[in-house]
């Protein structure tokens, strides 16, 4: 076992960035699966299997489609560029990683806890003259919230667990954007196993830790 | 901005290199010595080859890359992403069989993985990943690969073969000797010879796009000293001259 300064860099930096990534998808989240549990509107079925779709695509896949999105060489990439953003190989990368690999996990949870919210309240707060964000924001935001803090737990678990879109994306540059998990891939890829195994331990902690605790989030929920 | 870049120089540059995996360690501990007598500051972005070469390609920043294959190098080259005239073969590897460290294995040359007590032989992915590429071109030239290809286990990469080896799950593997020398657990028990084997090149460039030229092409010369050359040579590569 071998907790250097690295090692602490490494775990700040990867906990720092999947809370940011977090945070930046959470309102985006929230308002999505609000509309997918809420509302019926045209081609829902298509955006709501699209947005699932990195959940399931091999994550090196989705993170070419990133590097094509986000390389100086394409439209937007330039765009950025001549605007003085950077994504490929900078912290900024690192979280759109995350974001788009965490994004379904979000989704799917906020949705189920919505969906768990009995309409007929948030009806009565309606006929009393609450406005439809008023009704959000006192009947169902507080209603679903565990289902949230669920989703939003699992969504921060997978960030730290990201890798395939991660090193396509922003590379993996020691200090810079290296993650738990691209630290993992290079202590393997250079026979250093112990140094691994510490890295190992710590991300398998932080995993049981917040999946776990995001499990008992949804348990209480139900029980409420 | 004349001010900023005036300090800037009067700093050195950044510079990003991107290289493959397998010469982290060597990278590191020849940067350190760099970065002791130079005013640029030197970052790597270390990943497979192929991942590097698919980032240059979509206009990442490195300054230079450094494969552990040509074709990669050939792919970027083709596209013009390359600055012309900075291409250069700079180092090379040698293919070594390895057997588990305490393994009682009576074996001495690549004909002795037909004996009967070598049940399977993990190979890096023959058709894909460079090191396979290299093990089954040699085992062909040897007449040895239509009798011994029945037994190979194909594997993700050389850390792949020799964690199979390792684990006992193999009786042998073909590994690069830079790999094999950082495992406890391995001992090597045949030493392709570099004129039998297939020639493995690690090819270095400057990336076109860079905007620290001046700054890689110091590197790029450091890398090419006598001192850095012994460096490379600890950790088993073979320098290109």
């Amino acid at each position: 076992m071998n907790f250097s300064f690295e090692t602490w860099h490494i775990t700040f930096f990867s906990l720092a960035v999947g809370l940011a990534s977090t945070l930046l998808i959470l309102p985006f989240g929230i308002a999505l699966a609000w509309l997918f549990a809420r509302r019926e509107w045209p081609l829902k079925s298509i955006v709501e299997t699209v947005v699932l779709l990195p959940l399931v695509m091999p994550p090196v896949s989705t993170g070419l489609i990133l590097l094509k999105i986000f390389g100086r060489r394409s439209p937007v990439g330039q765009w950025l560029y001549d605007r003085g953003v950077e994504i490929v190989f900078n912290w900024k990368g690192v979280l759109i990683a995350m974001a788009v690999m965490s994004f379904p996990l979000l989704v799917r949870s906020v949705r189920t806890s919505f969906a768990e919210v009995n309409p007929r309240l948030e009806q009565i707060a309606a006929t009393l003259g609450a406005s439809p964000l008023r009704v959000f924001f006192v009947i169902t935001m507080p209603l679903a919230y565990k289902g949230i803090v669920a989703g939003a737990l699992l969504a921060f678990s997978r960030a730290l667990g990201e890798f395939g879109a991660t090193i396509l994306l922003a590379g993996n540059i020691p200090g810079q954007t290296q993650t738990l998990s691209l630290a993992i891939y290079n202590y393997v890829q250079t026979g250093k196993d112990s140094d691994a195994y510490t890295l190992l331990g710590i991300t398998v902690a932080l995993a049981f830790l917040f999946v776990w605790s995001s499990e008992w989030m949804i348990r209480s929920g139900k029980n409420a | 901005m004349v001010l900023g870049w005036a300090q800037a120089s009067a700093r050195g540059d950044e510079i990003l290199i991107s290289a493959a995996a397998s010469l982290t360690d060597v990278l590191k501990e020849i940067n350190m010595a760099y970065q002791a007598k130079s005013k640029h500051t030197v970052k790597f972005n270390f990943g497979p080859s192929s991942g590097l070469a698919r980032q240059i390609d979509e206009g990442a920043p490195a300054d230079i890359f450094l494969s552990a294959d040509l074709p990669q190098m050939d792919v970027l080259d083709k596209k013009d992403r390359l600055e012309p005239g900075t291409r250069k073969n700079l180092l090379s590897n040698q293919l070594v069989i390895v057997v588990a460290a305490d393994a009682k294995l009576a074996l001495s040359g690549p004909q002795d993985l037909l004996k009967a007590a070598i049940k399977r032989v993990a190979l890096a992915e023959p058709s894909s990943v460079p090191a396979g590429v290299y093990g089954s071109k040699y085992l062909t030239d040897e007449g040895l690969w239509d009798k011994v290809k029945p037994k190979i286990v194909p594997v993700q990469d050389v850390r792949a073969t020799l964690a199979a080896v390792e684990s006992g799950n193999v009786e042998a593997g073909f590994v690069y000797k830079t790999d094999a020398a950082v495992s406890k657990k391995l001992k090597i028990v045949y030493e392709v010879p570099v004129e039998k084997g297939p020639r493995i090149t690690y090819p270095v460039a400057i990336v076109k796009a860079s905007k620290h030229k001046d700054a890689a092409r110091d590197f790029l010369n450091y890398l090419q000293l006598s001192i850095t050359k012994v460096t490379f040579k600890k950790y088993g590569f073979i320098v290109l001259n």
